[in-house]
């Protein structure tokens, strides 16, 4: 440290000891700072936070910014504490609970707003910080959206500047800001370390509140009538599809879910099916896809007909569904194998059969006039009981010629619900039709069942991914046909036939379809598909960063099934490499040796080792000169490396582009430097 | 936990934080010298962010996860951070002015730095006494703490043990060093109060007053003492009178005054005689008299003025009683 280069020292304006840190009052930049932060949090939040919630917390939060600078218009502990209790109560009126997902987030969202007007010196502003992250965390319980992702970071680089201002009070701004950017700056590539190397584990860690997964959407374990087709207004992601090879035709993709059995007069529950044996599909076209699937809170997978391979951790009903051992709570990801074709046909099992007969007594009493006029009449002879197969046919042949209307906006119907649709309103969507159509056939002696799912879904032209959205929920039939097993049939493809081919949006023609789902919004699309394929991206690489996909990571680089030890290990290791270069490069920051010095100590060095050492009080001149004399087989380069030292110590200062040119023929002399 | 170890063995303390005190010249925090621990603020960080870890795990966030980790990354650079606050600091003691037993010795510390970045919050503390400082060092560039620590003995008092201690930038780790610059500050006796008015030249003359004396114009007469000049000595009065009698002149020049440590009644204890001495130099000096200080094997001559009166407080704040000399209660060191 050279004394010359420092200014004169300041002399320090508050020699006194100072109040302990935590004790300093705050000022309107910490209050700026802080209230920043959860204005950013509690934003989202105000959306699904009662009014006079929202009111209430802005209110106290811009009661508190009133009374920066005058501490006489905060309020005395006894309001706060009637505050707090009054908002507990107003909680608890409209949830009635305090605990539970979203009155607790209810909870911190008054808390906020308390501690903001109680805040008065730097430990409150901890707090403050703290809840802060807090209420960032709570919600991701909702959406974990990039947007959210980006407003998280603003708020967390608010709070963090909120710390520094802290910290260091009477620093400019601007210098706070700057320190704010470097400590996220080196936070981020720590942050990823941790996030790919930090060893997962598959939660929940404890039970989790009844209302956890109420936000999540799908199909549900019973349809009845206007179940489904509330459920197709909604724009919500099902899953993404990404197919190896070519995707098949759109009128191909029938997604199978939950099969629904039993039937009350209005509403198709499901069966209690038993696991059962994988059947190995005969034909069809092979299809591998893998599908990320949106959290549903059930337990099926969708696959397409029909399935030929069974993912990790699932099981294969007798009915054909496929189910995960847990509830799917997050986004999960699933390599499949179908083998697509009009033939598919899962299972033949004839257990079943009674089942898929059995109809409650005095309901429908027109349809089932019907069916039994289809299943009276033989082929030819009318005496003898007609085949399933002509059952079929007939039946197909009616919904073929009916021309029943398709609406997502259909007639409320009564309690015989089948013999409305068919007969009066003759308008319905696709739970009418195949509520209908599996009732007509177990009613003319033929075994049916529902099955419900998503059919078609949307390609996105930007990745090429297929996009499945609640909007495709459909719902079709299954008929058992000796020799064929159970066949599919989809009664709205034979009413709507372009239904299949086009999608919800062509085959309806009222304006109740969501906005972008209308043809016309053809540049609102590709914006969505551009914005759609990026999400993917974000849901795929890091919402779907699971213990699984860790696993995959680590695997690249050679470590196979990584435990949670090697995980660990691999992870202090790194982290601590990344601490201790991010040390090492500070300190190298801070004291860059000089090349100049550098080269002339290392010209002595090399004199030294010749026996020319330099003595304390000789100067470069005197030294160059003698160990010229000395060593006369390099007298001149001596001589020259020494003119360069003291040109570049003691000469005029020569510009930025001259003393590098100076410099770096002194460096290369040196290194040059030979005692021939 | 070592806290207490180390308290008691200064030998134990040296070797644990790597120097031998006292430390001369420009001392530069290596950062081996720099130590850090989480603070109060950082361990709430830690079960906050333990929380944060536990809630993303249950509900399965990816997001929860990286705001975690974006927070314990921020909280890592911090820590680097605040390390490199203190790192490489250059420490130097400058003079500390003499100082009075009972008012506070003001010591001064440059602390300069060469790094590009700024040191704002630097918090000096003296360990004995607590006297604290907070200090924003510029980059490239120094800045000065002045340390009040009060004194109680007279003598020399060292600066003893300093801590430097920072919390920025966020407050969640604290580093500290230690430094004992060879830095002392001369501690004067306590000045008297009310002190009393410095001895006439004799006991039998006592009574005569010493703030008016000067040499220019005569006021009157006083008994002789052996150091009056022969040219003040008032011959035709003494010839009268049985004793010898000195011309007194107010003015600037005075007549010489002795303060000497044998004219304190010794029950009043070393410490304390000194102490009325200070306040007696004080009192001449203020007065204008030329006043010499005598305490055994210390002999200043009568003068005054500044350098004169720093002369004759630091002798008192020095001084040793010789072997047979009198031990005050309140000995120095």
């Amino acid at each position: 440290m050279s004394a010359d280069a420092q200014p004169a020292p300041r002399p320090n304006p508050r020699p006194d000891p100072q109040r302990a840190p935590d004790q300093r009052a705050l000022g309107g930049r910490d209050f700026a700072l802080l209230g920043a932060g959860l204005a950013i949090v509690l934003a989202p939040h105000a959306l699904r936070a009662p009014a006079w919630l929202v009111v209430l917390t802005l209110a106290l939060i811009g009661w508190r910014l009133l009374a920066v600078g005058r501490p006489a218009l905060l309020p005395p502990k006894a309001l706060l504490v009637a505050i707090v209790a009054a908002g507990m109560l107003g909680i608890w009126l409209e949830y009635r609970a305090i605990f539970g997902r979203t009155p607790g987030v209810m909870l911190l969202v008054l808390f906020a707003g308390l501690k903001a007007l109680e805040s008065r010196n730097q430990r409150d502003a901890a707090a403050l910080v703290f809840l802060t992250w807090f209420l960032a965390i709570t919600n991701f319980l909702y959406t974990q959206s990039i947007p959210t992702a980006l407003g998280m970071l603003a708020a967390v680089a608010a709070s963090v500047a909120a710390l520094v201002a802290l910290a260091a009070p009477r620093r400019p701004p601007r210098a706070s800001l700057r320190t704010v950017a470097v400590l996220l700056g080196q936070a981020v590539p720590a942050a990823l370390v941790l996030f790919l190397l930090f060893p997962r584990v598959q939660g929940p860690l404890w039970g989790l509140p009844q209302d956890a997964y109420s936000a999540m959407s799908g199909l549900a374990d019973s349809m009845a009538p206007g179940s489904l087709s509330q459920l197709t207004l909604s724009d919500a992601i099902a899953f993404r599809v990404d197919f190896q090879g070519e995707a098949p035709p759109r009128r191909a993709l029938y997604w199978r879910g939950p099969v629904l059995w039993d039937f009350d007069g209005r509403t198709w529950r499901m069966g209690s099916p038993t696991v059962a044996e994988m059947p190995v599909p005969r034909n069809g076209t092979r299809s591998e896809y893998s599908v990320l699937l949106e959290p549903h809170n059930r337990h099926w997978l969708f696959a397409l007909e029909a399935p030929a391979l069974l993912p990790p951790r699932t099981r294969y009903l007798e009915d054909g569904q496929i189910v995960t051992l847990a509830p799917v709570r997050a986004r999960m990801r699933y390599d499949m194998v179908s083998l697509v074709g009009p033939d598919a046909s899962p299972g033949n099992d004839r257990r079943l059969l009674g089942r898929a007969l059995r109809l409650p007594d005095g309901f429908n009493p027109r349809a089932r006039a019907l069916a039994e006029g289809w299943s009276r009449r033989g082929a030819g002879d009318a005496q003898v009981r007609a085949s399933d197969a002509q059952v079929l046919e007939r039946a197909i042949a009616f919904f073929r010629k009916e021309r029943l209307q398709y609406t997502t906006d259909p007639r409320l119907l009564g309690r015989d619900s089948v013999d409305e649709f068919l007969f009066d309103s003759r308008e319905g969507f696709c739970e009418h039709f195949s509520s209908a159509f599996v009732f007509l056939m177990r009613a003319a002696g033929v075994p049916a069942r529902v099955v419900t799912g998503y059919q078609g879904g949307d390609m996105n032209p930007v990745d090429q991914r297929f996009t499945v959205r609640q909007s495709d929920a459909h719902a079709w039939a299954e008929v058992f046909l000796a020799g064929r097993g159970w066949t599919r049939i989809d009664p709205t493809a034979l009413s709507v036939p372009q239904r299949l081919n086009e999608g919800l949006a062509r085959a309806i023609s009222t304006d109740a379809l969501p906005l972008l789902l209308r043809p016309e919004m053809a540049w609102l699309r590709s914006l969505r598909y551009n914005w759609e394929a990026l999400t993917h991206q974000w849901n795929l690489l890091v919402l779907g960063y699971n213990p699984e996909r860790q696993r995959e990571f680590m695997s690249w680089f050679g470590m196979r099934d990584a435990d949670w030890l090697e995980l660990a290990s691999t992870l202090l290791a790194v982290l601590g490499g990344f601490v201790l270069a991010l040390f090492a490069w500070m300190l190298g920051r801070m004291a860059r040796p000089d090349p100049v010095q550098t080269a002339w100590l290392q010209f002595c060095r090399k004199l030294g080792a010749r026996g020319v050492a330099r003595a304390p009080h000789e100067g470069p001149r005197d030294y160059a000169e003698r160990a010229a004399r000395d060593l006369p087989g390099a007298g001149e380069p001596i001589r020259r490396i020494a003119a360069l030292y003291m040109a570049l110590r003691y000469g005029r200062r020569p510009s930025a582009a001259q003393a590098g040119e100076l410099r770096g023929e002194l460096r290369r002399r040196v290194n040059d430097l030979r005692f021939g | 936990m070592l806290r207490l170890p180390l308290r008691s063995n200064p030998g134990l303390m040296n070797w644990f934080y790597g120097f031998k005190p006292p430390e001369q010249g420009t001392i530069v925090l290596g950062h081996r010298r720099v130590y850090i621990v989480p603070s109060r603020l950082g361990l709430l960080f830690g079960g906050v962010l333990l929380i944060l870890l536990m809630g993303s795990i249950n509900y399965a966030l990816s997001l929860g996860f990286a705001l975690t980790f974006l927070l314990a990354g921020a909280g890592l650079a911090g820590m680097v951070q605040t390390t490199r606050n203190l790192a490489r600091l250059a420490v130097q003691a400058g003079r500390a002015e003499p100082a009075f037993a009972g008012e506070r010795a003001l010591y001064r510390l440059t602390l300069a730095s060469d790094a590009p970045f700024d040191r704002p919050e630097i918090l000096l503390r003296q360990k004995n006494s607590g006297a604290e400082c907070r200090v924003d060092v510029p980059a490239a560039g120094a800045a000065e703490a002045l340390l009040a620590v009060p004194t109680a003995r007279r003598g020399w008092q060292p600066l003893g043990r300093v801590m430097l201690e920072t919390r920025f930038p966020l407050g969640l780790f604290r580093a500290w060093s230690y430094v004992e610059p060879d830095c002392r500050c001369l501690v004067y006796p306590h000045p008297e109060p009310g002190a009393l008015p410095p001895p006439a030249p004799s006991r039998q003359a006592g009574g005569a007053r010493a703030h008016a004396q000067g040499s220019d114009d005569f006021s009157g007469l006083r008994a002789y003492q052996p150091s009056d000049s022969p040219r003040h000595v008032a011959w035709k009065s003494s010839a009268r009178s049985e004793d010898m009698l000195t011309k007194q002149f107010a003015g600037e020049a005075v007549a010489e005054l002795w303060l000497m440590l044998s004219d304190l009644p010794t029950s009043l204890g070393l410490e304390a005689r000194l102490s009325r001495l200070a306040g007696w130099v004080l009192a001449a000096e203020r007065s204008g008299a030329h006043y010499g200080l005598r305490l055994p094997g210390v002999e200043l001559a009568p003068a005054r003025g500044d350098a004169h009166r720093t002369a004759c407080l630091e002798a008192l704040a020095l001084y040793q009683p010789g072997a047979g000399a009198v031990q005050g209660p309140g000995t120095a060191r």
